[in-house]
This record gives C-alpha cells, structure tokens and sequence, in this order.
C-alpha cells in the first residue's frame, strides 16, 4: 500500500542496484534481526526440556537429553510459585488501581483546557518526568519514605509503588485514545435525557474501552515484570522476578525456564489472538 | 461541558441545574485528584525525601541518619564514585548505539515495506517483552557463559582461544544492555520513520534525487527527533540498570547502579546512595531538557 507511490518513482528513473537493497537485504537483515530477538527465548524453551546431572538441581549449559520432568515437578521449588502467584496477585491489583484512578485523571486532562484545570500543565510534566526518571531513582526514593516514616516494607508498599509507576502510562495511553473522541455522541446521551453517571456508562466508557483496555495491559505487563522497584520495597513480599534474581545468585533452577516458557506462550497466543481479531475488524 | 446545547432544550436544563455550580468547577479536579495525590504522595515527596538525605550523614551500623546539611556529600559522592559513572556512560552509551544501529534498517523496513504484515513485525520486536527481564538476563548469562550455547560452539570449534571469555566484562554487559533495551529504540524509530509524508519522497523523486540523495536528504533529517527520542529512551534506562550488570559483568566494572544498590540495601549508606540517586536523575532530567529546547517539548511524549 505504502510502497506504490514508491515503485513508479523508482521504476520510472531510479537505477535498479537501490532497489534491491528493499527487495533482499533489508529483508533478510530484518529477519536475522528478529532471529536475534527470538532465539534466546527459544534457547530458553528448549533449556527448560533439558535433563540436568544429579546432585544440585540447576540449568545446565549442556544437552543432556530430552526430558519433561521440570514441567511435572514444576512445584518443587520452595517459593517459587508462591511468588509467582504473589507477582500475579499484585499486577491485578495495581493494574485495577491504576487504570480506574489513571483513566480518571486521562478524561480530567483532555476534558478540560488549562483556564478551567488549573495546574494542569504542571500534572502533565510531573507525568512526563515519571515516566522518564530511571527506576532506580524511584525505587530508592520510596525507599527512603518508608524507611523515614517507619512503614513496614511487604505488599502493601509492593501495591504503593506499583500503582504510582503505572499511573502514568495508563493515564498517556488513554489520553491518546480520549483525543480522537466525538464529544457530540455525549451531548446526544444528553439531549435524549441521559444524566452525567449513565452517559460515562453507557457512551464514554464503551468508545473509550479500547484504550482503557491498553492501559491496563500495560500496567499489568509494567507490574508482574517489575524487579527494580520491588526490590528495593518489597521487604518481606518475595514477587517473582525478585526471587528469581535471588535464587540466581546460587544456580538457577530449570523451573525458572518453565515458568518463563509458560508465561511467554501464554502471553504470545495472546498476542497473537488479537493481532488476529483486529485483522478481521479492519 | 454542554455549552454547546442549546438551554431552551427541555431535557437539558434539569440535569444542567444539577450540574452547575460548585460541581461543575470541581469536577477537573475531582477527576485528578486520586492519580495526582497518590504521585504527589509517592513519586514527589519521596524525591524530596531522597533530597534531603543527601544532606544528612548517616551512621552505618544503625542505619539512623541525621541532618548535618552536607553540601559536600554531592561533589564528594561524585569524585568517589566517578569510575563507575564513567563506566556507566560507556556500557548504556554503547548498548545505545548498537541498538540504533541495529533498529534503524528494521524500523524502516516496516514502516516501508511492512505492508499488511506491519503489526506482526512490530509484534515480533516485542517478542523479548514476553519473558521477564531477569530471565532474559538470565539466557543471556547461559548463552555467553564458557561452555554454553555461544561459546561453547566457538570453542569447541576452536574458533577463539580457549582463555577468550565474554561473561564477566564489559562486553557482555553491553550485549546484555543491548538485547534487553533493544525494542525502546526500535518502536521510537519505527513511529518517527512511519510518520514521514512519502509525498516528500516522491517529491524528492521527481527532483531527480536518487533513493542514497532521498534517504540522506529526506528519510534520515525527519527522522531525527525519533532518533534522539529513542536515544534517550533506552540511555536513560540502561545507564541505571544493574541487574546486567551483576548477572553478567561479574565484579569487574561496577556500574553506577549498583553502587546505588548495595548503598540502599547492603551499606545502608543512605545518604551516600541518595546523593548518587540524584546525579542520575539529574543527568536524566538534562536529557530531556536539551530535548525539549531543541526539538520541542511535546514532540518526546508521542514516541512512548
């Protein structure tokens, strides 16, 4: 579709060595590129079928044979899916926190100009900035709060400080979507007697859901992955990849692959599913 | 909000009698106030915190620290510490760097000549995102560890030297770094490369400019503000990273983020790891800055 315009230009007056570069190297450069990508997730699937040697069960650099014993005994670590389920845990609710309270401030910013939201200039760039501030910085702030004001580190500060890296990308993403919205269909609700509350519910939400959806899947994805943050916050509340970057440090266990194998193909089918759905929309 | 409605409108005027007033003024405000409280109360006050610490001298053993209103712990930190800061700049600017030289074809690529299958493309940049990045750190730890899936082959090969190794220098932090930040460079270039008008193209076209004059001239000066966006989105990350660092470098060339680390959560030197916290975010900050004067300030918003 793109390329059209591009193909008489180049057909018409352009000598033909350029053209290859479009039509074989880049292509084949693309997709070593994307090999780069993927092979070290598959060498990570294939590793989690891999037999280890007896004594201390972990991943071996070696193949040792085929085997799906990690897959059956992917409970025998201790603590490593009660963590998991603890990430999982936590990603809902910071997700369900953030995206309500995100989407909230999303409308407040694209509703109204700055002579009715005073302070909002302000909002945005305090937004930007917390995207932008490494998460280090962020990390080790928090806690320096919890520590002057003696707050007991564990979930609860996990769900503080996972809500407040999220807001911002929730209330951006929404506020991309909310940009392209027609404010008539709202005075429509309105003339046909709709009040405030069922417009938001039956008119906004539903025009809207699709970016409220991104958000909140990004929340998600930016919580169960976060181990800058917790780390540093998480005291006694062990998430996942904290407790994977910990028991790294003895050897990893093949069942860190399994869960890591799990996860991707779960995420990807996923993936996969919508760019399949938006295809048949379009 | 419903200016524009007419007043004489029956249905209109109750529900905009409730409406008016107190709540109406309020309602921007009320919106905000959960998200801008709960950043205010754990993203701004926090960096005040971590401000004042960096004045404070803190007592190891205990870990209680008190107001002393050192000036000189910021300066002091920095000449401390400047081995790692450099080291930092080096591993995160060169991680960079091969990214942007990496993403550049792709993104270009897509945004040419992805045609229909332009979203599998994107998908397949974001394909690293579905593993967690401690474990992607992790396979990369496997890959260039001496007898694993990289090295192993090579020296099996005899294709280096058996004393060559790459897990646990600079090097394979940097190729950590790389992997891991590549996509943050990718989706910035593909977004900048995507917007260009390819009437410009054609234009250059009919002006008798060859593709090499069009890409120079054209392509590669409108993608300049998607460069430096993704320049700073995968810099600002990687000079702060650690985990690569600690899983990859071993204890050669120490990072600056782990100095920050192990001053939080091994020395408990607060103050120390405060002052060091906020060069970084200063260095960030500056960034954006120099971003913003040169290039406009709303312009970075649209590549994240």
């Amino acid at each position: 579709m793109s390329v059209a315009p591009f193909q008489t230009s180049a057909n018409e007056r352009v000598e033909r060595k350029p053209r290859h570069l479009g039509r074989f190297a880049l292509p084949v450069y693309s997709w070593l590129v994307i090999a780069y990508l993927v092979l070290p997730i598959a060498f990570m699937i294939i590793f989690s079928f891999n037999k280890v040697f007896h004594g201390f069960q972990q991943v071996s650099f070696t193949w040792n044979g085929f085997t799906t014993q990690w897959y059956r005994e992917w409970n025998n670590v201790p603590g490593l899916s009660s963590s998991f389920w603890l990430s999982i845990r936590l990603a809902l609710i910071s997700m369900a926190i953030s995206t309500v309270i995100g989407t909230l401030l999303a409308i407040a910013l694209v509703r109204y100009r700055p002579d009715k939201f005073r302070g909002k200039g302000v909002i945005e760039q305090m937004l930007f900035v917390n995207i932008a501030a490494p998460e280090i910085v962020m990390g080790a702030s928090l806690l320096g709060l919890f520590v002057t004001f003696n707050i007991a580190r564990g979930f609860l500060t996990l769900v503080l400080a996972h809500v407040m890296f999220s807001i911002a990308y929730v209330a951006v993403t929404v506020r991309a979507r909310l940009a392209g919205f027609d404010r008539s269909l709202e005075e429509a609700a309105h003339d046909l007697g709709a009040g405030p509350l069922s417009t938001f519910r039956l008119v906004t939400l539903p025009l809207i859901m699709p970016g409220v959806l991104a958000g909140a899947l990004m929340a998600f994805a930016l919580s169960i992955d976060d181990f800058v943050t917790s780390n540093f916050v998480g005291g006694t509340s062990v998430p996942f990849p904290v407790y994977i970057y910990g028991a790294s440090r003895v050897g990893t266990h093949p069942q860190v692959f399994v869960f890591g194998a799990v996860i991707f193909a779960i995420g990807i089918t996923f993936a996969l599913l919508s760019l399949v759905i938006a295809r048949k929309d379009s | 909000m419903d200016e524009s409605v007419p007043a004489d409108h029956p249905g209109v005027t109750r529900s905009r009698r409730r409406r008016s007033g107190w709540g109406k003024l309020l309602a921007p405000y009320l919106l905000g106030l959960p998200a801008v409280a709960w950043l205010a109360v754990l993203f701004i006050v926090p960096l005040a915190i971590m401000l004042s610490l960096s004045l404070k001298t803190c007592d190891p053993a205990s870990g209680a620290c008190t107001m002393t209103w050192s000036w000189g712990q910021l300066p002091h930190q920095v000449n401390l510490y400047h081995a790692q800061f450099i080291t930092s700049l080096v591993y995160a600017g060169a991680a960079t760097l091969i990214d942007l030289a990496i993403s550049f074809p792709i993104a270009y690529w897509i945004a040419f000549y992805g045609g229909r299958k332009k979203n599998f493309f994107l998908m397949m940049l974001l394909v690293p995102f579905f593993v967690s990045f401690v474990i992607r750190t992790l396979i990369w730890q496997f890959i260039l560890s001496n007898d694993g899936f990289l090295m192993g082959f090579l020296r099996h090969h005899h294709l280096v030297s058996p004393s060559f190794h790459i897990l646990g220098t600079g090097y394979a932090v940097i190729a950590g770094l790389a992997y891991n930040y590549l996509p943050f460079t990718a989706l910035p270039l593909y977004v900048a490369i995507e917007r260009i008008d390819r009437r410009v193209l054609d234009a250059a076209h009919d002006l008798y400019a060859n593709r090499t004059t069009a890409f120079m001239k054209v392509v590669f000066p409108l993608a300049i503000p998607g460069i430096f966006a993704a320049f700073l989105l995968t810099f600002i990350p990687a000079f702060g990273d650690y985990v690569n660092q600690e899983l990859l470098g071993g204890t050669s060339s120490t990072m600056i983020g782990t100095v920050i680390q192990n001053s939080f959560l091994v020395s408990g030197d607060y103050a120390g790891g405060s002052s060091l916290s906020l060069v970084l975010l200063v260095v960030a900050l500056v960034g954006i800055w120099l971003y913003a004067r040169v290039l406009g300030s709303r312009s970075i918003e649209e590549y994240l």
